[in-house]
Formats: C-alpha cells, structure tokens, sequence
C-alpha cells in the first residue's frame, strides 16, 4: 500500500491533517489519520459507511475540532481555528445532504458566502456570486427561494455557494447521492470545471464510477483509518479494500 | 366618531409597542433568545435619556443620539460576555440569566434614581400635547404621530437592512442555520453580538418614547416587556411587518376595550393576545411556524 507521505513531501501539499483521531466520548472516530492534498490535485475518498470518511472532512473543514493531531492549511497550523476562519483561508465545504438558507434567494445564498467567505464587497461580490452560480448551471433560478429547489438544483446550489467563497481547497461530501445517472453526469460535468480553475478537491462518494471520472487518486477508509492510498485502480484492485468495501469472503 | 377615533388612536399606539416588540422579535429570530430584560433595557434607556436632560438641559432627542451608540455597545457586551455562553447550555439557561439581568437592571436604576417616577414630557415642550384635529371628535396628537412614522421607518429601515445589506444578509443566514453560516465563512459570533447591538438600540428608541408621551419608574420594564412579548406573538415573530401588525392589533383592541369598559383597556389586549395564541396552537405546527417564523 502506497502512503500519501511518500507520493506527496510536506512542502507541496496544501491542505493536511497529521496523525488525527476524533472521539465522541468512548466512541473512536478517527485513529491517527495522516492526510494530504497537493494544490489543484483531486482526491476520492471512499470506504463502508462508518468507516469515518465525512467525520474527516468535518475535522479538516473545522466543523469539529480533532482530539489530537495537527490540521494544516496553504502552511498555517489552523487546528485551533473555526470553521469559519478556515473558510474565509480558502477552504469550503459542502453538504451530503445540501443545506441551503431556505428563505433566501438561490443568489443570496451565494452572495453570503462570496462575502463573509470570500471576503468580497458590492459589485465584486455579485460577480463572484453570479459567475458560481453560471458554473453550476444555476443562474436561471437565481431568483427562486432556495427552499422551492428540488435535490439536485439543492445540490448544484450547495456547490456553488461553497465555490463563491473562492476556495483553493473544495471539500465535497457525497454530492452524487441519491441522483440519476444522468443528473450525476451533470454534476460531473460542473466539477470538473472547478478542477479546471485549480481547485483542490476531497471528494467523498459511494459512486466510485462517477468520483474516477474526476479524481487522480483515490483513498479508502475503513474503521476510522486510511487503509489504501494511490492511483484509483490500484487502490480499487487492493485485497484489502476490496474486503472492507465489499465485506469479507467477497474476495 | 368615538369608535372611529379609537381605532385611530390604537393603531398610533400600536407604533409604541412594535417600536419595543421589534427587538425582542428581532433577537429571538436570530439567536432563539427570549430576552426578559427588554423592558428594562427600555427603561435603562429612558433614565439615560433622562439624566442627560436635567444635567444639561439638552433635547432629549440629541440626549438619544447619545444614548443610542451606548445602548449599542451594552447589547454587544451583553451578547459577547453573558448570552454566548449561556447559549451553549441550552435554552432555558438565556431565559434564566437574562431574567437575571432584568433584576440587576431594576435595582440598580432604584439605586441611582430612586423610586420616583419620571417623564420626558416636560423636555419636550409643546410636543407632547399638540395635536392636529381632523374634524370635530378626531384629534391626532403630534407626539403619537411621530412614534408611529419612527416605528415605521425603523421596521422598514430594519427590513431593507436584513434584505440589502451583506450584514443583514448573513444575519439571515446565521438565523436560519447557524453551522452552515458557519461553512460559508459567516463569523455566527460577530453576527449575533451585531443583532442584539441592534436590538438593544431599538428598544431604546421605544424606551424613550415611552418616557415622552407617559412616565416611567424603575420597575417599569416587566409591563413594557409583556406588551412587546403580546405585539410579537400576535404579530408573528421574524418580520418587521409582522411585528408592526401586531402592535398595532394590540392597540386597536386596547382602545376598543378601554371604550366598552373603563378597566378594559388591559383586558382586551390580553384577551386578543390569548385567542391568538390559542388559534396558533389549535392550527397545530402550520400556526406555530408562522409563530416562529424566520428572521425576515
């Protein structure tokens, strides 16, 4: 099994969580994890459910603070900071389930987050927050209450609005579930765009057909630990992930 | 014309109770705060405004403009030192601390000020009793008249500020989903120190009115605090038009009891207060969303 230490020397990477481990009382979430992404790479993230894989994405976007361990961020120790204060460094989040402010506008859900995240005001901000909403494909609806969208305009909407906070680092939390294919395809379609700016990407999704299709490599987790790490074929042909993906005797 | 002339002299009142119901609405839509101490910030408001007067004989509309950057600051203070972190232990610990508040408010203002009651009235000169007559029975005094352009203007001023504004918009953002604000990089403790400075401003505009066209006296605040809690659960809380509805539903039906019956007057704005109430709760969780409603 590949490590991501070996492929990836500290300096290049921009955003790391070092031996972290998250617990909710006795219960062991994450045991010693190390992480990395480089500036503009791709990352899937995949494993069984409860294996711990959204519980990361909390800890490095700051939505929980880790038991023990270091998260850094474009060279600073942001561990001790808000979710907040990271977003407006230029790491975003997304929902699994999309959690849009209901009683705003599709376009006043992006312009809050181009201006608290992104730091943008008036007419610099509008432009960020129409030019989010045109990438996913939702500048037709810019006017409707967020409240009236069905799950993918929800889900196309939960992107954008992370986008519009000028991220370098996009944190992207099963964001194909519960989609047609077809509609998978568009969202595909949408990412792949992001990558194209340069932004980094951790994406974790059960779709592995959809998540190579943008990804360069892949890692599985399994009970709280990384248990596969490198180049999608590679980790999708390991014995070990195979086992834990697909239970044991599969292989 | 007698009728008629209630039902204009409840609607101007109802400009007083939205002028201190719209904060309490204000901070419970926000940051799910019942502030008990809202009368009596209210009041602490109008005994600023009043010290200022007999000191230095000033307007106490200038004497306000100094409060109010005051009253600001205090509901920042109030927010950052003592609500923020009795959020954290739930929701009933807000109800108890600032249920606290309102007592030390209390006695500190019987403290400095004694029981004495006191008026505005008289720094006001011919305000607080001109009127304009529209025809024989139909007088509209000036100072009410004024109270209800003020509630006016600062609920519409309130409402466009929450829609235009990048701050009011990441007040609504916080208000719906204070985690997510979070994500998008909305600082939720900045916000919410901002949306009580508000509201704590707000009432004190109502707190000085209040000292204008009646009296006050220490223990004043807790009255004050049920007419705006009756505006806003009348009116629904979250929205500036709401809340000004409601105020003015609740002065309407005062005036209207007051003419039935001379003991009236109190009567029937609780008795409208609870058959909404009751109406809200009988219409199951479609009333109590439209009770609860967001924050714009």
């Amino acid at each position: 099994m590949a490590r991501a230490s070996e492929q990836l020397p500290g300096d290049r990477s921009i955003l790391a969580a070092e031996g972290v481990s998250k617990r909710f009382g006795a219960l062991r979430v994450l045991e010693q994890v190390d992480f990395a992404v480089a500036a503009g790479e791709a990352v899937g993230i995949v494993g069984p459910n409860g294996a711990g894989k959204t519980t990361l994405l909390n800890v490095l976007a700051g939505a929980y603070a880790a038991s023990a361990g270091t998260v850094r961020f474009r060279g600073a120790n942001v561990t001790s900071s808000g979710a907040a204060e990271r977003c407006r460094l230029g790491l975003a989040r997304s929902h699994q389930v999309p959690r849009p402010f209901g009683g705003m506008t599709v376009f006043e859900n992006t312009l809050v987050a181009a201006s608290a995240g992104g730091g943008l005001r008036g007419a610099t901000a509008c432009e960020r927050a129409l030019d989010s909403l045109e990438l996913c494909g939702m500048l037709r609806l810019a006017n409707r209450r967020a409240e009236s969208l069905g799950l993918l305009d929800r889900k196309r909407l939960e992107l954008a609005r992370a986008l519009a906070t000028g991220p370098t680092v996009l944190l992207l939390d099963e964001i194909g579930g519960g989609l047609t294919d077809a509609e998978a395809d568009e969202l595909v379609g949408a990412i792949l765009g992001l990558r194209e700016r340069g932004i980094a990407l951790v994406w974790i999704e059960h779709l592995v057909h959809v998540l190579v299709r943008v990804v360069t490599r892949l890692v599985c987790m399994d009970a709280g630990r990384i248990i596969a790490d490198g180049a999608p074929e590679a980790v999708m042909a390991d014995a070990a992930v195979i086992d834990a993906y697909l239970g044991q005797g599969v292989a | 014309m007698i009728w008629l002339n209630q039902v204009i002299q409840g609607v101007l009142l109802g400009g007083y109770y939205a002028l201190i119901a719209c904060g309490l609405s204000f901070m419970f839509g926000v940051m799910r705060v019942i502030n008990l101490a809202h009368g009596d910030l209210g009041i602490l408001a109008a005994f600023l405004v009043w010290a200022i007067v007999e000191h230095s004989g000033m307007s106490p509309f200038l004497a306000l403009a100094i409060v109010l950057p005051l009253m600001g600051a205090l509901g920042w203070l109030m927010q950052r030192a003592m609500l923020e972190r009795s959020l954290r232990a739930g929701v009933l610990v807000p109800l108890l601390t600032t249920f606290g508040l309102a007592i030390v408010i209390q006695n500190l203002l019987f403290e400095q000020f004694g029981a004495d009651t006191r008026s505005l009235a008289p720094a006001i000169g011919d305000l607080a009793f001109d009127s304009w007559s529209l025809g024989s029975q139909i007088y509209i005094g000036k100072l009410a008249g004024l109270i209800f352009a003020v509630a006016v203007v600062l609920l519409g001023g309130l409402q466009l500020f929450l829609a235009r504004t990048g701050l009011g918009r990441a007040i609504r953002a916080v208000a719906e989903d204070p985690d997510t604000a979070e994500l998008v990089g909305v600082d939720s403790r900045t916000v919410y120190a901002a949306a009580a400075a508000i509201a704590v401003m707000t009432v004190a505009v109502g707190g000085t009115f209040l000292g204008m066209r009646a009296t006050f006296a220490p223990y004043a605040g807790p009255a004050q605090l049920i007419f705006a809690f009756e505006a806003v659960v009348i009116g629904g809380i979250g929205s500036m038009w709401g809340t000004l509805a409601g105020g003015v539903a609740l002065g309407i039906a005062q005036n209207l009891g007051a003419q039935i019956a001379p003991n009236g007057f109190l009567i029937a704005g609780h008795a409208v207060f609870l058959a909404v109430l009751g109406a809200r709760v009988a219409a199951g969780e479609r009333g109590l969303r439209a009770l609860f409603g967001r924050a714009a």
